[in-house]
């Protein structure tokens, strides 16, 4: 009864699912890239983006590129910060105390944040110096957002250039050693400080393009922006399988796409229950893939004692 | 006699702090009663999460739907019939047209939240570590949405009011007793020592023949069940509750309580929720101005959380076995 309900996904909902799958694995990279290194699964990823989407929307009477350039400086500096006063204390603790550590660092610079924002006794500002992006472009009958395109291009640009710097630079080689046995890595010379900056750098830099790609689609930041995402891409990316960097991907990317064809196909009248559709998606998955689900011939992801 | 005695303190204290909250809020102002009610129901919904994620080791963001379950099922089920038929307009019949007691509900709710979570612990025990902790989370976002969306069920997305408040400061704190009783008798009976075994070590727990699934299925029922009751205490004692009340927000904040109490023992349940809920209590009066020592203190708004998310974030960093370390309440011994 509620299948023949469904409608067949169009292209319009295809595309848009595209556009925020390529978002989430973006994001996804950000906090693989982190527990790479680190074993940290950082919920305060999305305060990260947060933070550049105030900057952005404070900035906003500057020319564009200098906006862009304070969002990107003040999420760099922001997740320097996170590293050296949380993170490094942390190291080798259960992974329980460092999730709720991270929940904690995240509700703090929510707080902040509110404060900030209710100076002017409005909850809520506008990032709107690029919000032209939004508008359509008509490719083939259909309209996709300018927004959609570029949301692919940066992916598939930032994954190219992070697929380069990890396979062919010293630091990227010292980073994937790390990520794979942090202690032997050490033993063998590379440096530990050196190699979790380097990540926690590359994953501000992500967090803060997700930041201005999304202002462009949602342009009122509140305290609680990117919130829900970072949610649903940490779920993706354990579904996809947090082991390593490009499942971890995969699976971000994954849940963003799953999440635009579900909202797409599900009968108008039934699309307040797309989070019930998806997260039963997601247990399934889990139960039948407990490793991810893009993790072949691996087992389990493993907290590192 | 050294391990009885070891074994009375582990119950008596715990449950000695709860009466002595439960009697300063029976003789406190009414305007303040209400910071001491919700330490207690606290205390109820933390060492029910205790249950199963302290003595199994896995985390499980998902207890929070149970305490939901239980808050709803009580709430819907008390609201006087006269005014049931007005508000609730859209339920089905047979949940609109019957109304139950105080203490019914509060069975009620313990046995819906045990069945639940038997029913979703069933598959989801087999996982563990990370992917747990997500499908556990998952169920959180099904039970929410559902909760919210569906209105033949409940209230939806409005608020449900008109539920009796009949969670007094007796209520509450029997409530948290009893919660406190049964989660010390688990963890002192044979399944609560297999479960605690294959924390400490799975695959030698698994050699000695403990069935690690069902063992942790065990714990993960009655946490529910424990869970359900708590969100009975609570919907008693707020009066009125919307889905979103028992969401993200209580299940981080209940586990952070966990942890900065120290997540694997029992005193570290009680202790960490009366902590942060005292602290909470204090910085949201703080913020109306109060007199410290003599001195004035008046916190602009919004601090409050700016001051309890540091301090949570302190303790983490500096003690993150948290503030008892883990260890149950103890005598101490001549050497």
């Amino acid at each position: 009864m509620i299948l023949a309900a469904l409608q067949f996904p169009s292209f319009q909902t295809l595309s848009d699912a595209v556009g925020l799958g390529a978002i989430y694995a973006l994001m996804a990279v950000g906090i693989g890239l982190v527990f790479g290194v680190l074993r940290v699964v950082n919920f305060a990823y999305g305060q990260l983006i947060m933070a550049g989407a105030y900057t952005l929307a404070f900035t906003s009477g500057w020319p564009v590129w200098q906006s862009i350039l304070a969002c990107f400086g003040v999420v760099v500096a922001l997740s320097l910060a996170m590293e050296t006063v949380v993170f490094r204390p942390l190291r080798g603790q259960s992974p329980a105390v460092m999730l709720v550590t991270t929940f904690a660092i995240a509700f703090l610079l929510q707080a902040i944040a509110l404060i900030i924002d209710l100076r002017d006794d409005t909850l809520g500002e506008v990032a709107a110096s690029i919000t032209s992006l939004n508008e359509p472009v008509t490719v083939g009958g259909v309209d996709i957002r300018k927004i959609t395109l570029v949301a692919v291009a940066v992916a598939l640009f930032a994954l190219g250039v992070l697929g380069l710097l990890l396979t062919r630079t010293t630091i990227g080689l010292h980073t994937r050693a790390a990520a794979s046995d942090f202690r032997t890595a050490r033993l063998l010379g590379v440096r530990a400080n050196r190699v979790i900056a380097f990540a926690v750098v590359l994953s501000g830099l992500l967090a803060a393009a997700v930041a201005v790609m999304m202002t462009v689609q949602f342009p009122l930041v509140s305290p609680d922006f990117a919130l829900h995402d970072t949610i649903i891409v940490l779920v993706g990316v354990v579904v996809g399988g947090i082991d390593r960097l490009w499942t971890a991907t995969l699976g971000g990317f994954a849940i963003g796409f799953a999440s635009g064809v579900i909202n797409g196909v599900l009968p108008t009248e039934n699309t307040v229950y797309l989070p019930s559709v998806l997260f039963t998606l997601v247990i399934l998955v889990l139960l039948l893939r407990p490793a991810g689900l893009f993790a072949w011939g691996r087992r389990a992801a493993v907290e590192r004692a | 006699m050294r391990r009885r005695a070891d074994a009375v303190v582990e119950l008596l204290g715990p449950s000695a702090l709860v009466i002595a909250v439960g009697f300063v809020a029976t003789t406190a102002s009414l305007a303040n009663q209400v910071y001491f009610m919700n330490a207690l129901v606290s205390v109820a919904i933390v060492v029910a999460i205790y249950v199963f994620v302290g003595n199994s080791g896995v985390v499980s963001f998902g207890q929070i739907s149970f305490v939901a379950v239980g808050a709803f099922a009580a709430g819907v089920m008390t609201v006087p019939l006269d005014s049931k038929k007005g508000v609730l307009t859209t339920l089905f019949p047979f949940l609109r047209d019957h109304t139950i007691g105080n203490v019914p509900s509060l069975l009620l709710a313990a046995g819906l939240g045990g069945v639940f979570a038997f029913l979703v612990g069933l598959p989801l025990m087999r996982l563990s570590g990370l992917a747990a902790g997500i499908a556990t989370f998952a169920v959180l976002e099904i039970t929410h949405n559902i909760l919210r969306e569906w209105t033949k069920i409940g209230p939806g997305a409005t608020t449900l009011s008109l539920v009796p408040e009949t969670t007094g400061p007796l209520q509450a704190t029997l409530g948290a007793l009893i919660v406190i009783a049964v989660a010390f008798v688990y963890q002192r009976s044979r399944l609560g020592r297999q479960l605690r075994a294959s924390r400490e070590d799975p695959l030698a727990a698994r050699g000695v023949g403990v069935h690690v699934h069902r063992q942790r299925l065990w714990a993960f029922t009655l946490s529910g069940a424990l869970a359900g009751l708590a969100g009975g205490l609570l919907v008693h004692q707020l009066g009125s509750i919307t889905t979103e009340q028992v969401y993200l927000e209580l299940t981080f904040l209940t586990l952070a309580m966990l942890v900065v109490g120290g997540l694997t023992s029992l005193w570290g349940a009680v202790v960490g929720a009366l902590a942060i809920s005292g602290l909470d209590s204090f910085l949201s009066q703080a913020e109306d101005g109060v007199h410290v020592l003599g001195v004035k203190l008046d916190l602009p708004a919004g601090t409050r959380l700016v001051f309890l998310a540091s301090i949570m974030a302190l303790v983490l960093i500096l003690r993150p076995s948290g503030l008892t370390g883990g260890r149950e309440l103890r005598l101490p011994r001549r050497a």
